[in-house]
């Protein structure tokens, strides 16, 4: 019974994740930038673009130039993040990849980093009266579901094991449309139960940061205005 | 009106306050009358249906514009903005933090067009709109001058002033507009320029000029208006037509352009460089007034478009004039369209056609402010970061004294005068005054360090700004200078006495 609870919600959790995310991908990729907006100075062709964009998202750059707490908290929660989710690839597929591998004594520890970059964000939020004053629920939420996530998959592997190698079946029964038995430890239940909560929710909350960053105008245009003229499709029409 | 007494006393420019809550909630500038509405196709009054309206033009703004959208979902309330802002740090209100004043409209985004909001208003910070929301936009949308600076230091690039522009043009759109833009956006659209100064009194002006010119230097230099088959037009913000220092900026390109040889002219159809189109985010108004250019350009016959010092008006021309105004085909194509006076003149500085005595400059001591728009939205040269170098080679070429203020308040991280995006009113005086003790207490600092007399700038609302609000922070009011007006008084031209002056 638990397992095809668990199936269901992680088959539904998935369709709502990708079919939400893409159509906002889609609503943010079909909505013109009617005017040339990089915050300068701006790279001056599409390749330095790329690198631009390269820096915001693998170091920050920008979060590094205001505020080197946040930074610190953030950056390592984002990049202990990648590679326990690297790290987790081996659960579904067959045969680990050789780079899986690789990642997997360095996943291990990231947790631990994901987990105190997510405390840090986390005390900033009580701690700094700017931050306090900023704070709806959700953030205090969001926060929580990543720290339940974080913290009960370190208690997995460090305190109180699963069976891990049913979980690996389980899920490789996922990919396969089939339910598998699914054990019932419950700090596996609250990991799994929290990470397709999360999943739900991506589309619908702020972790619409994640794509949306791609699309910013102010970070994605290339500083080429007197060269190129820029003129969105409903603008085009004014000129009749 | 503030008196000067509450101004923060600031250890250094970018120290935090303590939350002031609704410490600049009351501060509003004066509602735009009906006959200044009506003129930009705008309601004459708040429209008895305006919540519906407003609703329906936030949704086609969503539509028109992916910066709107994106920057109204993307925010994570990191707080990675919210000490950039120089209203905050002058006011300590904490509705004037970037992403609070985002919040403003963001609440009600999320009400109506998200399911978070829409099923679980309180979760997310979700509210309805409401005729007191709407006072609070009227507050606090007026209280950012759009100067781009939070936009530098956000994870996504969120870029309040996008979000203040669509604020301002929903407000607009229901008939809840600002005066001081809209009346003078009616000027230009009547008249030509922001000060409704006609043909007639232009001509007058420069006449008056060019004898003042003559007197100083004994060499006649034309200021000419609208005289076909010129070369160059020359669009400048109508402030350089009376104001000080503005106006002897003016001077400053119109001996430059003496010492190039080139045909220049002004016109009056197009007698502003200023677009404040900009500020009220409506795409259709700034295109109207960019239009004025091409007519122009286009009936004098002129071959290059120069811009002079105005720093929203160089953003408009730089980033948008192709955009709303082009193709500029029709003009030589070896010249980029538009070009910065300060191009220019480091052009002919480099070609060394200039003869200047630095020395005429040695009785200041200067440093130089970059402004908003100009630092961050837009460029000068062939090089990213050109808008910062370009104005400190030709300064540094026409002054022996220069030292920069603070390495985080100048360059993309420069502070805002306080006076920009349509905020240089006197309705907003006690704003004006806090929003600019940033960087007057850089200012400050740099005078400490460096016995600093005068600060240049190359934006028309900066100057007004300061020659306004640098009193109160125990300066003169002519401590603050034109980049051209330097460059006049180093330039000896041909044939004028090398010891006057």
């Amino acid at each position: 019974m638990l397992s095809v609870i668990y199936a269901l919600l992680f088959w539904v959790a998935t369709i709502i994740m990708v079919v939400g995310v893409a159509l906002r991908i889609r609503k943010y990729a079909r909505t013109p930038a009617p005017l040339k907006i990089p915050t300068t100075p701006a790279p001056v062709t599409t390749g330095g673009v790329v690198m631009r964009m390269a820096r915001e998202v693998i170091l920050f750059e920008s979060l590094f130039k205001s505020n080197k707490w946040i930074w610190l908290f953030g950056w390592t929660f984002h990049m202990g993040m990648w590679l326990v989710l690297i790290r987790h690839l081996r659960y579904f597929t067959t045969d680990v990849w050789w780079w899986v591998a690789v990642a997997q004594p360095f996943g291990t520890y990231a947790g631990f980093a994901m987990l105190l970059g997510l405390l840090g964000l986390w005390a900033r939020r009580f701690l700094v009266e700017r931050i306090r004053y900023i704070t709806n629920p959700s953030d205090h939420l969001m926060l929580a579901l990543l720290v339940a996530i974080a913290g009960s998959g370190l208690m997995m592997r460090f305190v109180v094991h699963t069976d891990i190698v049913a979980v690996k079946v389980f899920m490789l029964g996922l990919l396969r449309l089939r339910i598998e038995t699914l054990p019932s430890d419950p700090i596996l239940l609250l990991h799994l139960g929290c990470v397709a909560a999360l999943m739900i929710v991506f589309p619908i909350s702020k972790l619409l940061h994640a794509p949306g960053v791609f699309f910013s105008p102010t970070r994605n245009q290339v500083d080429n205005p007197r060269e190129q003229r820029h003129l969105a499709p409903w603008a085009a029409k004014l000129e009749g | 009106m503030a008196d000067g007494d509450d101004l923060p006393k600031m250890e250094h420019p970018l120290e935090i306050p303590r939350l002031k809550c609704g410490a600049m909630e009351g501060l509003q500038p004066f509602v735009a009358a009906p006959e200044h509405q009506d003129k930009l196709g705008f309601p004459g009054e708040l429209l008895p249906d305006w919540k519906e309206r407003a609703l329906e033009k936030m949704a086609e703004l969503a539509e028109k514009n992916r910066a709107f959208q994106v920057y109204l979902d993307a925010c994570v309330k990191c707080g990675a903005c919210t000490d950039k802002c120089h209203y905050f740090l002058g006011t300590g209100d904490p509705k004037n933090m970037p992403v609070a004043r985002q919040d403003l409209l963001r609440s009600v985004y999320r009400r109506y067009f998200t399911f978070a909001g829409k099923y679980f208003p309180k979760l997310v910070g979700a509210r309805d709109l409401t005729e007191e929301v709407l006072d609070e936009w009227y507050s606090y949308y007026h209280q950012c001058s759009e100067c781009r600076r939070c936009s530098v230091f956000c994870p996504y690039g969120i870029d309040t002033a996008e979000i203040t522009m669509a604020a301002r043009e929903i407000m607009d759109s229901v008939g809840r507009g600002q005066k001081y833009s809209n009346e003078i956006i009616g000027k230009v659209k009547d008249i030509g320029n922001n000060l409704g100064l006609n043909p007639k009194a232009l001509r007058a002006t420069l006449e008056d000029l060019e004898e003042d010119i003559e007197d100083d230097t004994g060499i006649s230099v034309r200021l000419p208006l609208d005289e076909k088959g010129a070369d160059i037009l020359l669009v400048t913000p109508s402030a350089d037509f009376f104001a000080e220092p503005h106006i002897d900026g003016l001077i400053g390109y119109a001996k430059v352009f003496h010492e190039a040889g080139v045909s220049w002219t002004l016109s009056s159809y197009a007698s502003e460089a200023a677009n404040f189109g900009l500020f009220i985010g409506s795409y259709e108004n700034m295109r109207e007034i960019a239009l004025r250019i091409r007519k122009a350009a286009q009936e004098l016959g002129v071959k290059r478009i120069i811009f002079g010092e105005c720093g929203h008006a160089w953003r408009v021309a730089y980033s948008f004039l192709n955009t709303l105004a082009g193709p500029w085909d029709f003009l030589d194509p070896n010249y980029p369209v538009p070009q910065h006076i300060l191009e220019f003149t480091w052009g002919e500085i480099q070609k060394g056609t200039l003869k200047l005595d630095k020395s005429r400059n040695d009785h200041i001591r200067l440093t130089y402010h970059d402004s908003c728009n100009v630092a961050r939205a837009s460029r000068m040269g062939d090089e990213p970061g050109g808008q910062f170098e370009i104005p400190r080679n030709v300064i540094r070429a026409v002054c022996n004294h220069y030292y920069d203020m603070p390495d985080e308040t100048i360059r993309e991280a420069t502070l805002c005068c306080g006076g920009g995006g349509g905020l240089l009113t006197d309705d907003l005086m006690d704003l004006r005054k806090k929003g600019a003790s940033p960087r007057m207490t850089a200012l400050q600092q740099t005078t400490e360090e460096h016995g600093v007399t005068h600060m240049a700038a190359i934006c028309a609302i900066c100057k007004t700004q300061f020659s306004k609000v640098m009193p109160a922070y125990g300066y003169e009011m002519d401590s603050v200078v034109s980049v051209h007006q330097l460059v006049s008084n180093a330039i000896i031209l041909t044939g004028q006495e090398a010891d006057e002056g």
